[in-house]
């Protein structure tokens, strides 16, 4: 009869066997991930898979923690661990150590990963881009004080523009401590008022050597900084998060100086142009409003006055003539109508009645016109007012009317 | 206008200068609105002129920051 073991046994006999196994304990694995959950303790649960077979894998917080990219479903990598049983499933699994993607490489991977979630937050967004100054006064340069890129830029800037002031802001390029002591620099350069600009780089490289122009830190910092930024890392060929946050890309470091400044004599040359220009078209504008001035002066009313007097003169006593044959007019129709309303007026006169032979008898006591019989007395003087003299007389008689 | 001319950066001072002297070609100006534009356009050139002078063209090396003001040594790159 054989031994009859627990489950318990089996599994700690196979735990000993694997556990103990020299090549179990540091393994290489390629495989594709599959079935990846982050925890929420910040470990990482995963399935290796090929073809054929497939292999349970976790990698705890403390390791995963390095990690230079975010693992996914599907993701072809190559992990780097012991093999070792889990006790309560009975299960055997990588525990992973290290990973890199395969294929594209993590350097790579790493790289699009933050390139597209700095994309989303907006940090490579058009609008945020400020304007480079087309003629800055002080120009910071952050990069390594040796070597060639700094040379180049130095030369590049003062060719074209001689008298740009230039501040070397030494940083390291390459290297673990490059991403720091780019981010000091560009604070340092971020808290310099006097800079109108700043330009970071570095010369030609290995993609790791690079890197650090990769680095989230430095690409945030290239964001904070006050000052426009222009990058030129590398070759024309690399791009850089730096490049793409930064409000300028330059294809190398030269590049990056002959970006920063215009050729300064071909800015000062179309300075003087346009001074001559203005001075020129003045000249002209001037000489047009002088001709025209000119030719209104010519014209024959302000060359001889006195004709335009004359024909002034000729109006006015044109005028004069016209105002009295008026007058005249109207004068003789005035005494046209006054010489018919005087005959009216004569018609009218008890003169005219006299003269065809009525008279008036006045009482010579009181003046009275006597128009009846009765308003007289007997011997009462009388006056007679003839068409021609007057009679005094004295009433010889009364007679009542009888005819009339 | 001069008060305001020196706060003008050197693109704005020349782009206003070469407005100026395409609406001087234009000449749809009467006389008094030239002899402005005139005047203001010399004074854009002698502004740009005198900000191309401005700097003085000293490379220098940073070698700390004490109080927020740069600490700086005169810098010679290095030949090759």
């Amino acid at each position: 009869m054989p031994e009859i073991l627990t489950v318990t046994q089996v599994t700690l006999y196979l735990k000993q066997l694997i556990e103990t196994d020299i090549l179990l304990q540091r393994v290489w694995v390629r495989g594709e991930i599959s079935n990846f959950t982050l925890h929420s303790s910040g470990h990482m649960y995963f399935t290796l898979k090929d073809q054929a077979s497939r292999l349970r894998a976790v990698m705890f917080k403390r390791e995963n923690q390095w990690l230079k990219f975010q693992p996914y479903d599907g993701l072809e990598v190559v992990a780097a661990g012991r093999i070792a049983v889990y006790q309560k499933n009975g299960e055997y699994q990588l525990y992973v150590e290290l990973m890199e993607a395969a294929g594209l490489g993590s350097l790579y991977l790493a790289f699009e990963q933050l390139k597209s979630r700095l994309a989303q937050e907006g940090l490579f967004a058009p609008e945020r881009k400020k304007p480079i100054p087309l003629l800055p006064r002080k120009i910071g340069v952050i990069t390594s004080p040796t070597g060639a890129a700094v040379r180049d830029i130095i030369r590049i800037l003062h060719r074209r523009h001689p008298r740009v002031d230039i501040l070397v802001i030494p940083a390291q390029v390459q290297g673990d401590t490059a991403p720091a002591s780019l981010v000091k620099a560009l604070q340092i350069a971020g808290g310099l008022n006097d800079l109108d600009l700043v330009i970071i780089g570095r010369g030609g490289g290995s993609a790791e050597e690079l890197w650090a122009f990769n680095d989230e830190a430095v690409a945030r910092a290239v964001a904070a900084c006050p000052h426009p930024v222009i990058s030129g890392v590398g070759h024309e060929t690399d791009f850089t998060i730096t490049d793409f946050v930064a409000d300028l890309r330059a294809p190398t470091p030269s590049g990056a100086a002959e970006l920063s400044v215009p050729e300064i004599a071909e800015v000062a040359n179309r300075i003087k142009l346009y001074t001559g220009n203005l001075c020129a078209l003045f000249t002209r504008l001037c000489a047009r409003k002088r001709a025209h001035l000119e030719r209104l002066v010519f014209r024959p009313v302000l060359r001889q006055p006195d004709r335009l007097i004359a024909v002034r003169r000729q109006q006015v006593d044109e005028g004069k003539e016209e105002l009295i044959r008026r007058m005249k007019v109207i004068l003789e129709d005035k005494r046209k109508s006054l010489r018919k309303e005087m005959a009216r007026l004569d018609a009218l006169s008890p003169l005219a009645v006299l003269n065809r032979g009525y008279s008036i008898c006045f009482r010579e006591t009181d003046g009275q016109v006597v128009k009846r019989s009765g308003e007289v007395t007997p011997g009462e003087d009388i006056r007679v007012v003839l068409g021609s003299g007057q009679l005094r007389a004295k009433v010889e008689a009364v007679q009542e009317d009888v005819s009339g | 206008m001069n008060e305001k001319l020196t706060e003008k950066t050197f693109e704005e001072a020349l782009a206003r200068l070469e407005q100026i002297v395409s609406e001087l070609e234009n000449g749809e100006l009467n006389l008094e609105e030239s002899l402005k534009l005139f005047e203001e356009g010399i004074a854009l050139a002698r502004h740009c002129n005198a900000k191309l002078d401005e700097a003085q063209g000293k490379v220098e090396l940073l070698i700390g920051v004490e109080k927020g003001v740069a600490v700086t040594t005169q810098f010679v790159p290095e030949e090759e």
